[in-house]
């Protein structure tokens, strides 16, 4: 044997294991990067779906000064989770197509290795949208929206969506209707991070104080922890027959 | 090396594999055969940890399965007609992922020795989606015992092969055979599994019907072996 598991001289038996955990986790984002940046089909696709969307907006609403700071929590979170529903099931599409689902999980690993492989590398796909969406919506609708206090609230966001899409992409990956299932069984469960980052979001621009705002913050954070604890309890599960 | 029990597995309602008994010796290259249905991927699926078996007891290098699944992938190579490869990667990238996910030592070295017996060396910095469908698969026997596995399980590996592409994969698994692994692979080929093979077990309706040695059978025999156990 090959590997370095079958060598308990070179490292403990626990060291080679976490070891293997955290090589398993940066290959995979490697490989994910890699391809993606070969063949652009994630993030072309969610680009331009999240560039038409705001430009349709942008006409649809014809708004003014003050009514545009109401609305851009809004419209950017409805931009990005759709968006982001477009990467998610791509991501996981290109892991079943070829059945390289099975070459993943037929590696010796714990299985939330490469849960958290995949969900970094989707909630990576998922910022760079995002910081190409930020200025073209700075521009269209006049506002700024280059404040680290607003980042911050949008890496939570996507923090949240991303974990808990990322488990149930992995789900709907192995039905037929995988393209219409994910969305369905992905914007009921995240509603209270959509609705909390635009609560959140809406009051930043706003200007409201932070104690204001802290609440749907908080509410964020603790999403964030219950989702990815949830998907790394129960992804073994979702990927087993 | 492998040892299955009154294994059972079932989808639902459904009852795929009806109390199969099977084992195998190290070294040894078991063909299993039995029509569309009769259960043989997900047999397979069961001993390479990817489903779990209903009912049954399933141990495979002297450990068992569910329990010890992580052990037990640590010791397979598994081949299917899907190549679970990257068609954006190349042959060396496809490689250095699967090193590093099974956590290969010195695997520069390894890689290019798998490249060199799986004959693609040359196209080693070429995307995998440039390569012919017979390429593919022996790239994906590379995969395959990159980790140098003491098992290694082939799920119709011939399927959509041309005759060129069948008789190159021959090769690389005479070759893989050779290294003294224990190999267990399902086929409709009944001319390359008795080819390749030392053992014949017949699946059908979920359960192993008959079961011999290529000593057993008469030379060029496997066909009217094969349909008796069938009509039996």
């Amino acid at each position: 044997m090959a590997t370095k598991a079958s060598h308990p001289n070179s490292l403990s038996k626990k060291e080679a294991a976490i070891g293997g955990y955290f090589k398993a986790i940066s290959a995979i984002i490697w490989k994910d990067v890699r391809a993606e940046f070969r063949s652009w089909e994630l993030l072309s696709a969610m680009l331009v779906f999240s560039l038409l969307a705001i430009l349709i907006f942008n006409f649809a609403l014809e708004l003014d000064v003050k009514t545009r700071q109401s609305v851009t929590a809004g419209v950017l979170w409805a931009t990005f989770a759709f968006a982001g529903t477009l990467g998610l099931n791509r991501s996981m599409s290109i892991e079943k197509d070829r059945g390289c689902l099975d070459g993943l999980l037929l590696a010796p690993v714990d299985r939330s290795a490469i849960y958290f492989g995949k969900f970094f590398s989707n909630l990576a796909f998922m910022l760079i949208v995002e910081a190409i969406v930020l200025p073209v919506y700075s521009v269209l609708y006049n506002t700024n929206l280059f404040q680290p206090g607003l980042i911050a609230i949008i890496l939570l966001g996507s923090v949240g969506y991303t974990s808990v899409g990322t488990l149930l992409a992995a789900m709907s990956v192995q039905t037929r209707t995988r393209d219409v299932l994910l969305p369905i069984l992905l914007f009921p469960v995240a509603f209270a991070v959509l609705l909390s980052a635009v609560k959140a979001s809406g009051g930043f621009l706003n200007g409201a104080d932070f104690a204001e705002i802290s609440f749907p913050i908080n509410l964020l954070i603790v999403y964030d922890i219950i989702f990815i604890a949830i998907s790394f309890m129960l992804f073994d599960a979702v990927v087993e027959e | 090396m492998i040892a299955v029990k009154k294994l059972v597995k079932r989808f639902g309602l459904k009852t795929v594999l009806r109390g199969v008994d099977f084992s195998v010796q190290p070294g040894e290259f078991v063909a299993l055969l039995g029509p569309n249905g009769a259960g043989k991927t997900t047999f397979l699926r069961i001993l390479a940890a990817l489903s779990r078996p209903t009912l049954g007891e399933v141990s495979i290098a002297g450990y068992k399965l569910p329990d010890e699944a992580t052990q037990v992938r640590a010791r397979l190579g598994v081949v299917s007609h899907l190549s679970l490869l990257y068609n954006d990667l190349t042959a060396e990238e496809n490689l250095r992922f699967y090193a590093r996910m099974y956590d290969v030592e010195n695997s520069s070295a390894r890689i290019a020795a798998v490249l060199a017996m799986v004959g693609l060396e040359a196209r080693r910095r070429d995307l995998v989606r440039t390569y012919s469908r017979g390429m593919q698969q022996r790239l994906a026997i590379g995969r395959a015992v990159l980790h140098d596995p003491q098992i290694m399980l082939l799920d119709e590996p011939y399927t959509g092969l041309d005759q060129d592409a069948s008789s190159m994969l021959d090769a690389a698994l005479k070759a893989v055979a050779a290294e003294g692994r224990t190999i267990v692979m399902t086929s409709h080929d009944l001319a390359r599994a008795e080819e390749l093979a030392a053992r014949f077990d017949i699946l059908s309706r979920g359960i192993i019907v008959a079961s011999a040695t290529r000593k057993q059978i008469k030379k060029n025999n496997l066909l009217s072996f094969y349909k008796q156990a069938l009509a039996d």
